[in-house]
């Protein structure tokens, strides 16, 4: 049954005290994003209809039982057209079953997981666009790596990464990836999550004579290692911290000091789709994007609607069949997803000049050489 | 010297704990309310510095004039309106901490969801006097040395207040024994409010302070409540010299284990320590024995 408003939406916000705030920073405001940009289009196009987005939120508040209860309620109570899904690797892995079951295509857009080629051979209706965190540790050795064959660094590394889900991922993945890209792990600290402070490890790397810093990282303490590494003065040559680099609170709290910060994510800074995506979100939504999954989530959006409206019709089964093998005409470029990835994912991006330049993969269109030695830290 | 290091960084993390726990030692030990709600108020705290800062340029340090007073009023009138009837209602100690751990879990919720609607759910971090100072050879954030200073300020002037003044011995008296306490004619209703109000304001001290070099966001409260309790409990309830020593100590265990032992051990140890205080003096450290 094809109801009058087409897509009635599950936008799952979050408010639990580690997974949440996130949703808030990159999901939500590109959902709604979307859905303004689509309905100030006319709507969807189906069975040359359009049809205008009406949306159906429940707050999961990151918590996976309440994404669970929450998809459950849209799928067959609300009898939602289409079903969004929460924030959070953790919180896709656990909404996984419902979508599946209930056969509503899963676009599990801010999940790195190195399970995710496992998952989408079990759940084929979901797909993965922040790919697998050992691909984050590879893109990562290749920087380092030429930066070392170039005899800029030397092979010792510090590492320092935090002892929670997507911190031990790339960390394990990143002890095999430097290894074989001919770098030493002189410092391989972890850290529990929530530390309040960091300079004690830091002093540690700036004891290990490393000149590159790495570190496997969450927002709060991406900024507090910064903050620290600032107030000793500590310069590495190529300094790199994880999730929340391309927040825009990074920038907004290091301004020019950020100039040089290496972390996760990145963009083509040359495209002009890019460039127009980020202006608009800075309209609409009232602040900057993340420089991460923001543009991809609004990717996997995008891909969506032209899946519906290719099906001329909301059959779950056939949305879910043109995803896995259609090609998508996207801000990103063209997309095809490879065995349900994202076969786009940034790596390791660089603030540089007040922006957030793609590095790594290296042979991605757009991808910029990293700016080197990192700048002394302006106070 | 690395020993020397070890102690001054780990003091100065833990002066940011006791700063965060003794407004809970007066509210749980005194005003008798486990406040559940105790982080979303510190956490309230950090975005109104916040905001006062980004928007019309009051320095974190000018917003304590603002912060304390706003938040002693604010905690006295949720202690008169929310809190006294189920005081006046509680037939016994366990009584009233189950009431307030319900009551105040629901508060945590409205304050949170107060600030969600204010500030959304993103993180916020700003920098103020994040400049390094030398202290015997140990670099260290200055607005970190400031909190660490704050700290021991309203540490050791609430407990000479508390010992020292007549206030002040009504207050421990309701902290032993609140029946007793209203035989020797102490009001101890409006004693109780004002030791309720009193952690408030501190507890916004510590989320103004802390606010200077902590990133924080809407939901993060909770973070601060676990450790404040921690620290609390080992310190011995209502006891607010004890909250400073315990609070002070942890930063050093914390410091100590980063340094020599695993930085991963950190959590671990500080709830081995927990623990060990539990088993062999539930009481707490400066806790006295009868309660």
């Amino acid at each position: 049954m094809l109801r009058k408003s087409l897509s009635r939406l599950a936008l799952a916000a979050a408010v639990s005290a580690l997974a949440g705030p996130a949703a808030r920073v990159t999901t939500l405001p590109n959902y709604q994003l979307w859905v303004k940009d689509v309905n100030a289009a006319g709507g969807i196009t189906v069975g040359g209809k359009k049809l205008q987005i009406e949306v159906v939120e429940y707050d999961d508040r990151s918590n996976s039982e309440e994404a669970v209860k929450a998809i459950e309620r849209l799928g067959t109570q609300d009898k939602v057209d289409i079903i969004l899904p929460p924030w959070g690797t953790g919180l896709n892995l656990a909404v996984g079953p419902t979508f599946n079951r209930l056969g509503y295509p899963h676009l599990a857009v801010t999940a790195a997981t190195d399970r995710a080629p496992e998952m989408a051979k079990r759940w084929p209706n979901s797909f993965w666009f922040l790919g697998p965190s050992k691909a984050g540790a590879v893109a990562l050795s290749e920087v380092l790596g030429k930066l070392k064959s170039e005899n800029k660094i030397g092979a010792k590394v510090a590492m320092i990464s935090v002892a929670d889900a997507f911190g031990i991922e790339l960390a394990t993945a990143a002890r095999a990836a430097f290894k074989s890209a001919g770098l030493e792990i002189a410092l391989d600290k972890t850290y529990p999550i929530g530390t309040q402070d960091m300079q004690a490890l830091l002093k540690d790397a700036m004891a290990s004579g490393a000149d590159a810093v790495v570190a496997f990282s969450y927002p709060p303490d991406t900024i507090a290692i910064t903050d620290a590494a600032r107030v000793l003065s500590y310069n590495p040559k190529v300094y790199y911290t994880a999730v929340g680099t391309a927040f825009p609170v990074f920038k907004g709290k290091f301004g020019a000091a950020a100039e040089g910060v290496m972390g996760v994510g990145g963009w083509n800074v040359d495209s002009p789709a890019l460039q127009a995506y980020f202006k608009r979100h800075t309209e609409v939504i009232g602040r900057e994007p993340d420089r991460w999954a923001s543009p991809v989530t609004y990717v996997s959006l995008q891909m969506l609607q032209q899946a519906i409206e290719r099906v001329g019709k909301i059959d779950n089964a056939a949305i879910i069949k043109e995803l896995q093998t259609g090609t998508f005409d996207t801000i990103m470029g063209k997309i095809k997803l490879a065995d349900n990835i994202m076969p786009i994912v940034w790596w390791v991006g660089q603030w540089q000049n007040g922006e957030f330049v793609g590095l790594a993969p290296t042979s991605y269109e757009g991808a910029k050489a990293p700016l080197f030695p990192k700048p002394a830290w302006k106070q | 010297m690395l020993l020397l290091d070890i102690l001054i960084s780990g003091l100065v993390l833990g002066g940011m704990y006791a700063l965060i726990s003794m407004g809970l030692t007066l509210q749980y030990g005194v005003a008798r309310i486990m406040n559940l709600a105790y982080g979303e108020f510190l956490v309230g705290a950090a975005f109104l510095a916040f905001w006062l800062y980004s928007t019309i340029g009051i320095s974190p340090l000018a917003g304590l004039i603002l912060a304390v007073p706003l938040a002693f009023l604010a905690n006295w009138a949720i202690y008169r309106w929310l809190l006294t009837p189920l005081v006046r209602r509680a037939k016994s100690r366990g009584q009233l901490e189950v009431d307030s751990i319900l009551a105040t879990f629901g508060l945590l919720f409205i304050v949170q969801g107060i600030a969600l609607v204010l500030f959304g759910g993103q993180y916020y971090s700003y920098g103020y006097l994040s400049v390094p100072v030398s202290i015997l050879g140990t670099t260290l954030a200055l607005n970190r040395v400031i909190a660490f200073i704050f700290a021991g300020l309203i540490g050791v002037g609430l407990y000479l207040a508390l010992t020292r003044t007549r206030t002040g011995t009504a207050i421990r008296a309701i902290a032993v024994n609140p029946t007793a306490a209203s035989l020797v004619a102490i009001d101890v209703r409006t004693a109780s409010a004002f030791a309720f109000a009193l952690g408030g304001a501190m507890v916004a001290a510590g989320g103004v302070l802390v606010s200077m070099f902590l990133t924080f966001n809407a939901s993060m409260g909770v973070v601060f409540t676990m450790k404040a309790l921690i620290v609390v409990i080992v310190g011995g309830v209502g006891n607010v010299l004890g909250a400073l020593v315990v609070g002070l100590a942890l930063g050093v265990i914390e410091t100590g284990v980063t340094r020599l032992v695993d930085p991963g051990l950190t959590l671990a140890v500080t709830y081995a320590l927990f623990m060990i205080v539990l088993l062999v003096r539930p009481q707490g450290l400066f806790g006295s024995a009868v309660r």
